[in-house]
């Protein structure tokens, strides 16, 4: 199709974004790697990256990915049932339905993070009411799974929306004709429902998974200063070591992970539709 | 039996959610500075917080950036989304797999390369800094809902404008504009939500001194919650349940009217 | 005399108070070509969809076999179904689709293969097995989607519009198609459709239903030759409906102008509504004609020309390999086998519930 008359005047109106882009995506990354990649002296060298093998810095690592890894199931767990029981409810109500789902998606980040401060806190609001009811505090604050109830919280929107979409995206009579052929609701489950959501369970993944992984807010806020993540190192590095180079490096190995991710993101959506 | 089960489910996941966002309202109102303890009806923290010149400067900054990011990535966003009709294949696929990169990557790692960049040009960090950011991760949200509306353009509407006489400009804004505009609008809500909502790009690219309502609010908490903050946070919520209520219903009355 | 394979009783359903199907009952023979034929809205895909298992009547039965199934689920029951848009699974291959009932019904490797093979024959798909579903056209989806209800051996097809979403070409050739399909597989499908020329193509009995009723039943010819009211001879083909007097039987006063005809028991003098189809009238010389008239439009159609001819204040439709030039005057004759008499409803109500009375 002509739009215009000639096609340099396409290339014209796309080069301020693409020298955009250029300055402020490509040049960033570049220099990431770049200081990943050289020491103080602006050799090179391979020191930054290989730092991740060192002991506390390993510990972070695997701590981020174990919870990040947690917090994906657990929002899986409860998204996806949820996205089913949306999906099978009738349209029209629906849009008011999904968006009950979704509002705190778009209070701030920092504010729903903080709720659960005030409410985990030892003498917080949950263990005022739980020593109200002479029932045993909880003392969860400062520990792993505060972060991860952080990360669900915040995360758990992100997870809803993909799926839901792709569930309501299937034809009912797809569902039907699983059905029409014999197959049980377990069945029409496993072979059709699922495999067919499957695209917006991958988003969903990742998109809880990643900004999981890479978190240092919910950490410090919920975590206290004892637990530290990836995320949190790198953070620390950044704004009160200022070692670029070793924050750098630890950012190509979070880069890693997430292409990773990625990969197997795709890998796993092409195996389902071979 | 079935529907009860799903009922109850909604349920508990909807409590999970709102619970803590009404405790914190609840708090917000609450005259004892003591979580744990119900000291009686205030409206004393509102009235600090309207009084607090940092907390007023700090909307300040946010909105601003918000608006000038929300404008300046739409109008660069969907000139390009129209310029790639014109592009061959693949640099458009070149194109849009860079602009992918913000969405995909962590923001911690936007958040430093954009620093790193900052301070390589000798940009003062501040207010431009965090605008110059602002754009950068909120061009792929707009371009995200334009592009399949661009794809979708009906050109024989285009041809039949300038068959029946329309200049080619002439014809642009009288037919395919109006084909992507809801994309547009779309785009620049997002942009301005992921605007506002941003803490961790901003936080690596803002400098001292400079604050926006994200690490405005991260100093705090890392200081201790003052009960300022939940007014803030109730105040917040209101007005961010008012403008979705506002957006949702807006369209809806169109296609009523449709 | 064949035998009732189907056979639903007093089925009534309503959706948000909307009454779809009202008490509507309906026999269905081993080994035929049933169409239900309607517009939109007018019940027949949520009859299909009761057989089918896909919704549960408000009250009614639903007998197979001569057995109860009103509340059996689909899985369990003996039919399969071809769906709008064919619903295909498209994260399979189409051996996989085709393969997806035999492998719930846990048939060996073998026996699976070969049905497959079979299948793809008979829809002429040979080949097609690694294929997925959306690199397929239309029409081949369409047939993979009869591929894999039909491996499963059900005694009963029901189609949904299966033909509705394909072009004209490709919707004639697989009319043909279906009825061969129909004739080498030995049983019974159920179809439906709002194109009268499919249903009248394809059918060896046609359901017209309307409003939730059923409006009239029967073949092909006896449904578009003998409507048995005005909605039935309106939505099947062209026709001439026009307000008449029974004068006696086998004399009808049309417009003023008596033309004999066959029916009889109408009464004396009373309303009737008379069903002439345009290719049953006859132009002739004013002076040989019952009545007469002019000529007002003519298109060339083809096979045919139509004519408008103005003749005793009602603007008749007629078909005729021979022309008449506009403006010409013209008799009008029709033979009176070509005269279909119909009561005159007393209301729009009546009109939709007469033929169930």
């Amino acid at each position: 199709m002509k739009l215009f008359k000639d096609n340099r005047n396409a290339h014209v109106m796309a080069s301020p974004y693409m020298a955009w882009a250029f300055i402020f995506i490509v040049v960033p990354l570049c220099m990431v790697i770049y200081y990943g990649l050289t020491n103080a002296d602006g050799a090179f060298t391979f020191d930054n990256i290989t730092t991740i093998l060192k002991p506390g810095y390993l510990k972070a690592l695997k701590r981020s990915v174990i919870l990040a890894i947690i917090s994906t199931l657990v929002c899986f767990l409860l998204a996806y049932p949820l996205g089913m029981i949306l999906a099978s409810m009738k349209l029209r109500k629906n849009a008011y339905i999904i968006t009950l789902f979704i509002l705190p998606m778009w209070m701030n980040f920092l504010l729903r993070t903080l709720t659960w401060m005030t409410l985990l806190e030892g003498k917080g609001v949950i263990n005022t009411i739980l020593e109200f009811l002479h029932l045993p505090t909880l003392n969860i604050i400062n520990t792993s799974g505060a972060i991860v109830l952080g990360m669900v919280y915040n995360f758990l929107p992100f997870m809803i929306l993909p799926i839901y979409n792709a569930l309501n995206r299937i034809d009912e009579n797809v569902i039907n004709a699983a059905r029409d052929l014999g197959a049980d609701s377990f069945q029409t489950f496993c072979r059709i429902t699922l495999p067919l959501s499957m695209p917006g369970i991958l988003s969903g993944i990742t998109m809880v998974f990643i900004p999981a992984l890479t978190t240092f807010a919910i950490s410090t806020m919920l975590g206290g200063s004892k637990i530290l993540l990836i995320g949190n190192i790198i953070e620390q590095e950044f704004t009160q070591l200022y070692d670029w180079h070793l924050g750098s490096g630890l950012s190509i190995v979070l880069m890693v992970f997430i292409l990773l991710n990625m990969i197997i993101e795709n890998l796993s959506d092409n195996g389902g539709n071979s | 039996m079935k529907k009860a089960i799903e009922k109850i489910y909604l349920t508990i996941i909807l409590i999970f959610m709102y619970a803590p966002i009404l405790t914190l309202i609840v708090l917000s109102f609450n005259s004892s500075k003591s979580r744990a303890k119900w000291g009686g009806f205030t409206l004393e923290w509102y009235i600090n917080l309207l009084s607090d010149e940092a907390v007023a400067s700090a909307l300040f900054n946010t909105l601003t950036i918000a608006i000038l990011a929300t404008i300046f990535s739409t109008i660069i966003g969907t000139i390009t989304c129209v310029a790639m009709i014109g592009l061959p294949g693949k640099l458009r696929s070149v194109i849009m797999g860079i602009t992918n990169i913000p969405m995909i990557n962590a923001d911690i790692v936007t958040g430093i390369s954009l620093m790193l960049l900052f301070r390589f040009l000798h940009i003062g960090a501040g207010f431009t800094t965090i605008l110059l950011a602002h754009i950068t991760f909120n061009i792929p949200f707009v371009m995200l809902s334009v592009m399949p509306r661009v794809k979708n353009i009906n050109f024989y509407v285009y041809e039949a404008a300038l068959d029946l006489g329309a200049s080619r400009t002439y014809a642009f804004f009288k037919t395919i504009l109006p084909d992507i505009v809801p994309g547009i609008i779309s785009g620049a809500l997002m942009a301005f939500t992921m605007s506002l909502d941003d803490f961790i790009i901003t936080y690596f690219t803002k400098g001292s001194g400079f604050e926006t309502l994200s690490t405005l609010i991260y100093n705090e908490v890392k200081r201790g919650i003052q009960p300022e903050i939940y007014a803030l946070s109730a105040l917040i919520f209101i007005v961010v349940l008012t403008l979705l209520l506002i957006v949702y219903r807006a369209p809806q009355s169109k296609t009523k009217e449709n | 005399m064949s035998k009732d394979l189907i056979t639903l009783e007093h089925i009534s359903k309503s959706y948000d108070g909307q009454m779809i199907l009202d008490d509507l009952s309906l026999s269905i023979y081993e080994n035929s070509f049933v169409t239900l034929l309607g517009p939109s809205g007018c019940g027949k895909t949520t009859t299909l969809r009761i057989i089918g298992g896909f919704e549960k009547p408000d009250q009614g039965r639903v007998i197979f076999d001569g057995k109860d199934i009103t509340d059996l689920s689909p899985n369990k029951r003996q039919l399969n179904t071809v769906f709008q848009k064919y619903a295909l699974f498209t994260h399979m291959t189409i051996a996989d689709n085709i393969a997806f009932g035999l492998k719930i019904k846990n048939k060996s490797d073998s026996y699976i293969k070969d049905k497959i093979k079979y299948a793809l024959k008979l829809v002429n798909l040979e080949g097609f097995e690694n294929r997925m579903p959306e690199s397929l056209s239309g029409g081949q989806q369409q047939r993979i989607a009869i591929a894999r209800a039909i491996v499963n051996e059900p005694k009963v097809l029901l189609l949904d519009e299966p033909l509705g979403a394909l072009d004209l070409k490709m919707r004639q050739d697989m009319q043909y198609e279906l009825k061969r399909l129909k004739e080498e597989l030995g049983i019974t499908f159920i179809y439906v459709t709002h194109d009268q020329e499919e249903a009248l193509t394809m059918s060896d009995h046609i359901v017209v239903m309307n409003q939730g009723y059923i409006q009239q039943e029967g073949s092909p010819e006896k449904i578009y030759n003998e409507p048995e009211n005005a909605f039935v001879a309106d939505f099947i083909g062209d026709s001439n409906i026009i307000r008449a007097t029974m004068v006696r039987d086998e004399l009808v006063d049309i417009l003023g102008a008596k033309f004999a005809c066959v029916d009889t028991g109408f009464g004396e003098n009373k309303p009737v509504d008379v069903v002439i189809r345009p290719e049953d009238v006859e132009l002739v010389s004013p002076e040989e004609g019952t009545i007469s008239g002019v000529v007002t439009d003519l298109t060339f159609k083809g096979v045919h020309y139509e004519m408008d001819v103005q003749a005793g204040g009602y603007e008749w439709l007629v078909h005729s390999t021979k022309m008449s030039e506009v403006g010409k005057e013209v008799g009008i004759k029709v033979d009176p086998y070509n005269i279909q008499i119909m009561n005159v409803p007393a209301s729009e109500d009546e009109e939709a519930i007469s033929e169930t009375i």
